[in-house]
C-alpha cells in the first residue's frame, strides 16, 4: 500500500487532465483494435470467397460483389450462390458463438465456460440425431433440407427451457446452474450414444458428420435466419453492458449496488442459448469459438463489456472465417469439416493465450 | 437528515437463527456506529438485511420510512452497502469498476454526472493514480479501496460497511475513516460499520453496538457500552477497559474466560 497517496487529501487540482479525458485516451487503443479486427474480418471474408477449387483473384471477387453484371455467368454463380453465403455464414456463426461465449463467461464467472457448457450443443445434436435416425421429415411435413436444423433447434430450446425451469426453482446461483448444466451434458451424451447404438450404418454416418460441424450447407435463407437472430440479440446484450460489467467486479458487489444478479443470469443464459441453438442448428457442432473468442477479446479489450462483447463477436467471426479458409486449403479439393479445423486451430491458440496471460507481469 | 431505527429484528442465516428480536434505539444523523461481535455473531447478516438484500423479520425505519415498502430506486439512492469480500481480481480497470457500479443501477444519470461523481470519488479516496490499473494488478488493500469507491460514488446517506478496513494498513484505516466521516457529515448521513478491531471502534466510533449469543449485548457511546462483563459475554475472554492518556477507553485482554464464568456454554456461534 506504500504506493498510495493519502486518502482524503485531494492532490493539487491545477492543470491536470480529468479522469474522463484520461479514460478516453486509455480506450483509444481498444477502439483502434476493434477497427483492426473489423478490417481483418472483412479481409478474411474476401479471402474466403476467393478461395476454392475454381481460383478467383480478390479483384474479381470485389467486382463480382459490387457489380455482378460485368462478370461471366459462371463466376457470378460461384461468387453469389456458393462462396458468398458460405463465407458470410462462417462470419455470422462465429460472431454468434463469440458473443454467446463472452456473455456465458461473465454470468457464470468462469473463463472456461462456453456456449456448450450447459449442454445446448449436445441437445442440438440429440435433436439432429433423432431427425436423422427416425427420418422425421415425412411425418412432420417439414422440407427435407430443414428437418435436421429444425429438430436440432427444438432439442436445444427444450434443454434451455429445462435448465431455466430448474434454475428458477432452485435459485439461479452459478453453482446450481453449472451443476444442472453438467448433469444435462452427461445425460444428453448418453442419449446420443443410445441413438447411435440403434442407428443403421447410413444414419450413423450422417450423425457423425453432423457432429463434425460444417458450413457447407450454407444458403442465403439460412444465413438470413441466423443474421436476424444475431441482430435481435446484439442490441439486447448492449442494453445490459453496464450490469454485466458491474458483475465482473464480483457478484456480491453487483448485488449490493442493486443489480438483480440471478434475474440477469437467467436472461443472459436464455439469450446465449438461443444464439447457440440457431448457429449450430444449421452447421452442426462447432466448438472452441465460444471459448477462444472471449479470451482474445479480454486480452485486447479488457472486460468493459462495451468493448468486450463486440470484440468477442468480431474475434469469433474472424476465427471461424479463418478456419473455414483453412478447411478448404489444407487438402485442396476436399472440404474438411469446419468443426474439426476449428478445434485443431483453436486448441493451440487457446493454450497460447492462457499461457501468455499467465506469463504477463501482474 | 438520516435516522435509523430497528425494532424486533430477527435474522436467519440458512436454517439457523443468527439474531433474535434485536432492537436499536433511534440513531441520530451524523453518527458513526461500530458493529462489534465475535465471528458468526451476525454482523454481516445484519448489514445485509439493513441493505435490503437479505431476509429478516421485524421492522427497520430509515428516516421514518419503512425499509420493506421502499422502492428499488429509492433504496439504491439512499443506502450504500460494502460487502465483506474484496472486489474480484479481473481485467476490469478501477475506473470502469466504479463507473459501471453507478451506471448499472442509475440509467437516469447523465454521462457528465457519472463522470463527475467518479472523479470526485477517486480524489476523495486518494486513489486517482490507480484509476487505469487492472483490478488483478492491484493489492488487496487497493482493491478494497476500489470497492469502497464503488459504494461511495453514489453518495448514499446510509453507509453500511462490512469490515471496510480489513485489508488496509494503519495509515489507510484512519484515512478511510476520515473520508467516511466527511461523507456522512456532508449528507447528514449515518454509517454502520462492522469491525473486528475493538480498540479501533472504541477510538473512532460515536456509538458501538455489540452482538453475541444471538442478541444485542450492548449499545451506546464507547465509554458506556464496553464493560468487562459484555466483553466476557460476547468474546468469552477476560479483559479490562482502561483509559488512555487522552481519556479514551481501550480494551486490554488478559485471558480466555473459564467456561463457567459467563454462563452461556453452547452458544458459541461458529
Amino acid at each position: 500500500m506504500s504506493a498510495l497517496a493519502e486518502p482524503g487529501a485531494s492532490a493539487a487540482p491545477q492543470h491536470r487532465e480529468s479522469l474522463a479525458t484520461g479514460y478516453r485516451r486509455f480506450v483509444f487503443r481498444r477502439v483502434l483494435w476493434l477497427t483492426v479486427l473489423t478490417i481483418l474480418l472483412v479481409a478474411s471474408v474476401l479471402c474466403n470467397i476467393a478461395n476454392g477449387p475454381a481460383g478467383l483473384d480478390i479483384g474479381t471477387v470485389i467486382t463480382g460483389i459490387f457489380d455482378p453484371a460485368t462478370l461471366p455467368i459462371a463466376e457470378r454463380i460461384i461468387i453469389w450462390d456458393v462462396r458468398l453465403p458460405y463465407a458470410l455464414m462462417a462470419a455470422i456463426v462465429g460472431a454468434c458463438l463469440g458473443l454467446a461465449g463472452a456473455e456465458m463467461q461473465t454470468v457464470l464467472n468462469n473463463s472456461l465456460a462456453s456456449p456448450s457448457t450447459l449442454g445446448v450443443m449436445y441437445a442440438a445434436t440429440l435433436g439432429a440425431s433423432l431427425a436423422i435416425v427416425f427420418d422425421l421429415a415425412g411425418p412432420l411435413g417439414i422440407p427435407e433440407n430443414y428437418i435436421v436444423p429444425v429438430c436440432a433447434f427444438v432439442g436445444a430450446v427444450a434443454s434451455i427451457l429445462l435448465i431455466q425451469t430448474l434454475s428458477r426453482a432452485y435459485g439461479a446461483t452459478v453453482d446450481t446452474v453449472v451443476l444442472f448444466g453438467i448433469a444435462m451434458v452427461f445425460a444428453l451424451q448418453a442419449l446420443i450414444s443410445l441413438i447411435q447404438f440403434v442407428a443403421d450404418s447410413d444414419s450413423l454416418q450422417q450423425i457423425v458428420f453432423w457432429t463434425m460441424g460444417s458450413l457447407a450447407r450454407a444458403t442465403w435463407e439460412k444465413l438470413a435466419i441466423i443474421t436476424a437472430v444475431f441482430a435481435i440479440c446484439l442490441p439486447l446484450s448492449i442494453r445490459q453492458v453496464w450490469k454485466m460489467t458491474a458483475l465482473r467486479g464480483g457478484e456480491s458487489y453487483a448485488i449490493s449496488f442493486g443489480v438483480s444478479v440471478e434475474r440477469l443470469r437467467l436472461i443472459v443464459l436464455l439469450r446465449v442459448s438461443v444464439l447457440t441453438a440457431v448457429a449450430v442448428a444449421f452447421t452442426g457442432v462447432i466448438g472452441f469459438i465460444g471459448l477462444v473468442g472471449p479470451h482474445i477479446a479480454r486480452l485486447a479489450f479488457g472486460e468493459d463489456h462495451r468493448f468486450y462483447l463486440p470484440g468477442s463477436a468480431l474475434a469469433g467471426a474472424f476465427i471461424l472465417s479463418g478456419a473455414s479458409i483453412a478447411s478448404k486449403s489444407i487438402v485442396p479439393g476436399i472440404l474438411i469439416p469446419d468443426g474439426i479445423v476449428t478445434a485443431l486451430i483453436g486448441i493451440p491458440l487457446f493454450l497460447g493465450l492462457l499461457l501468455a496471460q499467465k506469463r504477463r507481469p501482474q | 437528515m438520516t435516522t435509523l431505527t430497528v425494532d424486533n429484528l430477527s435474522l436467519r442465516y440458512g436454517e439457523k437463527t443468527v439474531l433474535e428480536r434485536v432492537s436499536l434505539p433511534e440513531i441520530p444523523a451524523g453518527s458513526l456506529v461500530g458493529i462489534l461481535g465475535p465471528n458468526g455473531a451476525g454482523k454481516s447478516t445484519l448489514l445485509r438485511a439493513l441493505a435490503g438484500t437479505g431476509r429478516y423479520s421485524g421492522t427497520v425505519h430509515i428516516d421514518g420510512e419503512p425499509l420493506q415498502g421502499m422502492s428499488f430506486l429509492r433504496r439504491v439512492g439512499l443506502i450504500g452497502y460494502l460487502p465483506q469480500e474484496l472486489p474480484q481480481p479481473t481485467t476490469l480497470v478501477a475506473y470502469e469498476a466504479v463507473i459501471s457500479a453507478c451506471r448499472a443501477v442509475r440509467p437516469d444519470l447523465s454521462t457528465a454526472a457519472v463522470e463527475g461523481a467518479t472523479e470526485e470519488t477517486f480524489d476523495r479516496l486518494g486513489i486517482r493514480h490507480l484509476a487505469f490499473h487492472r483490478l488483478n494488478a492491484l493489492s488487496g488493500g487497493q482493491r478494497q479501496m476500489v470497492g469502497l469507491a464503488q459504494v461511495v460514488v453514489r453518495k448514499p446517506a446510509l453507509l453500511l460497511l462490512d469490515e471496510p478496513t480489513s485489508a488496509l494498513d494503519l495509515r489507510w484505516q484512519i484515512g478511510v475513516l476520515n473520508v467516511i466521516r466527511n461523507i456522512i457529515s456532508e449528507r447528514d448521513g449515518l454509517c454502520l460499520m462492522a469491525l473486528h478491531d475493538i480498540n479501533f471502534a472504541l477510538r473512532y466510533c460515536d456509538y458501538i453496538a455489540l452482538f453475541g449469543a444471538g442478541r444485542r449485548l450492548a449499545f451506546g457511546p464507547p465509554s458506556d457500552a464496553m464493560t468487562p462483563d459484555v466483553l466476557r459475554a460476547a468474546y468469552r475472554i477476560e479483559g479490562r477497559i482502561e483509559t488512555c492518556s487522552q481519556g479514551k477507553p481501550f480494551v486490554v485482554t488478559d485471558s480466555v474466560a473459564a467456561a463457567d464464568d459467563y454462563g452461556m456454554a453452547g452458544t458459541q456461534h461458529f
